[in-house]
């Protein structure tokens, strides 16, 4: 099943108890960054059920190879090399086409490549940690990278983001926006860290979980891990609401 | 026993990070050479879009007052005309040399976002009534576990402002300045945003 562009109507309502809360204070920057009041509730306008369309014109050949598009001509980047692929889905299941995926990490140490990053761990020359792309007329989207490592941070004396990489999705509504983290299957730090636990449910914590997906693993070439990111779903226009009063 | 309703949950959110510059706007964050250019970077229009040329600055604030300096800011809105430049849009066709979207990360030293862009037109609410001319903000961060949407007015806009079907939703009167930004001179729009304490700007759940 696929979206038939173009869909007019508002998104469900956002199910927040699947979300972290704003105030997390074993995640210190949450403190002072935490909204306290309650938020205004507000069935979507056409301010926020729209969106803008991101072509796939903008975009170069290597911008979803993350092992070549920072690489040094006849290098690469070290560390294991896999495959993440997924795909873009909305809450009613349809495949979410068009939507731009932007993915960032840290290198196989656990450095990123940012002027405010002080971990001892090394740059690697060849790896740059940033790419995007567009998901298909089907939702589905793939990236070539290579395996972050883990990396410690402060905020207790002793905390470690499990291995991750960062995704920001905007899908057909400026209402779909999200960012969130893909955790690696087996990974022991992800139930120690601070910021996964965030979200208060284990079962919305899983679906951050990417498992290993031998079908999709290349033979001799890179393993794969698979990765389906939900956006939420709007609303049929055939059952649209009755206007508003007053 | 029940047919299961077999909706799909929304992935959870996990804060941006402090690095999210080097997803979103690589070549700020010194990554050159992957992308030409920053999406979202630059004017929202061309020189010959439609409306008057805007700019709104400001800074996202937290709760002791200091600027962020790890946020990205993104913005979404009508053309002059209150159309948007979306496949989503039923009512007409939005100016094609206006984009509507913008992402703005704050200065690294000081915080400060900018967005060059053209006065809005006014889109009806669900009910028809024409809401006030207003920008549409989402603000991630390290610290912001789920992106925050807010809305900017424009403080000229006195009558539009006091019959906003959105506006007037928010019981507490007194927060409603929270959403309308300050003109500092020409075309020119201060827009500071406060996470939280006194002064908290108004978030919507949408
Ligand atoms: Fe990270």
């Amino acid at each position: 099943m696929k979206n038939e562009r173009p869909e007019t109507s508002p998104f469900f309502a956002r199910d927040r108890d699947q979300h972290p809360p704003a105030y997390t204070p074993w995640y210190k920057t949450s403190v002072l960054r935490s909204p306290q009041r309650a938020l205004i509730s507000l069935e979507g306008t056409a301010s926020e059920i729209t969106g803008p369309v991101f072509g796939h014109s903008r975009l170069n050949e290597f911008d979803n190879d993350l092992i070549l598009n920072y690489a040094r001509p006849g290098q690469m980047p070290i560390g294991p090399r896999i495959l993440v692929h997924g795909r873009v889905m909305d809450e009613r299941g349809c495949g979410v086409d068009g939507a731009l995926v932007e993915m960032w990490q840290a290198n196989a140490g656990g450095r990123y490549r940012h002027k405010k990053e002080t971990y001892l761990a090394p740059l690697d020359p060849d790896f740059g940690g940033v790419g995007r792309t567009i998901t298909d007329a089907d939702g589905y989207y793939w990236f070539k990278t290579i395996m972050p490592g883990p990396y410690p941070w402060p905020n207790g004396v002793n905390d470690w983001r499990p291995a991750h990489i960062h995704f920001s999705i905007f899908g057909h509504g400026f209402a779909q926006r999200l960012i969130t983290q893909m955790y690696f299957e087996g990974d022991p730090l992800i139930p120690l860290c601070p910021i996964v636990r965030t979200i208060p449910d284990p079962a919305a914590i899983s679906r951050l979980i990417a498992p290993l997906d031998m079908n999709a693993t290349i033979p001799m070439d890179m393993r794969a891990y698979k990765f389906d990111i939900v956006l939420r779903g709007r609303r049929s226009t055939l059952f649209e609401n009755r206007k508003e009063g007053n | 026993m029940v047919q299961p309703l077999g909706y799909l949950k929304e992935s959870p959110s996990q804060t941006a990070g402090p690095y999210v510059h080097i997803g979103c706007t690589p070549n700020f964050a010194g990554i050159h050479g992957i992308f030409e250019q920053d999406l979202g970077a630059g004017p929202l229009y061309d020189e010959k879009a439609r409306g008057e040329r805007i700019a709104v600055n400001g800074m996202v604030i937290d709760g002791g007052g200091n600027p962020l300096k790890d946020a990205l800011v993104e913005i979404w809105q009508a053309d002059a005309d209150g159309l948007h430049n979306s496949p989503s849009e039923t009512r007409g066709t939005a100016d094609p040399h206006f984009r509507g979207w913008g992402r703005s990360p704050g200065d690294m030293e000081t915080g400060e976002f900018l967005f060059e862009t053209i006065k809005p037109g006014r889109v009806p609410f669900r009910d028809g009534r024409l809401m006030a001319p207003h920008i549409t903000f989402w603000i991630v961060a390290r610290g912001i576990n789920l992106g925050l949407h807010t809305r900017m007015y424009f403080p000229e806009e006195v009558e539009a402002n006091a019959a906003d079907p959105v506006l007037l939703r928010i019981e507490h009167r007194n927060r409603v300045p929270t959403l309308i930004a300050r003109k500092e001179g020409e075309g020119l729009y201060r827009f500071d945003i406060r996470l939280q304490g006194e002064g908290e700007t108004v978030f919507f759940d949408i």
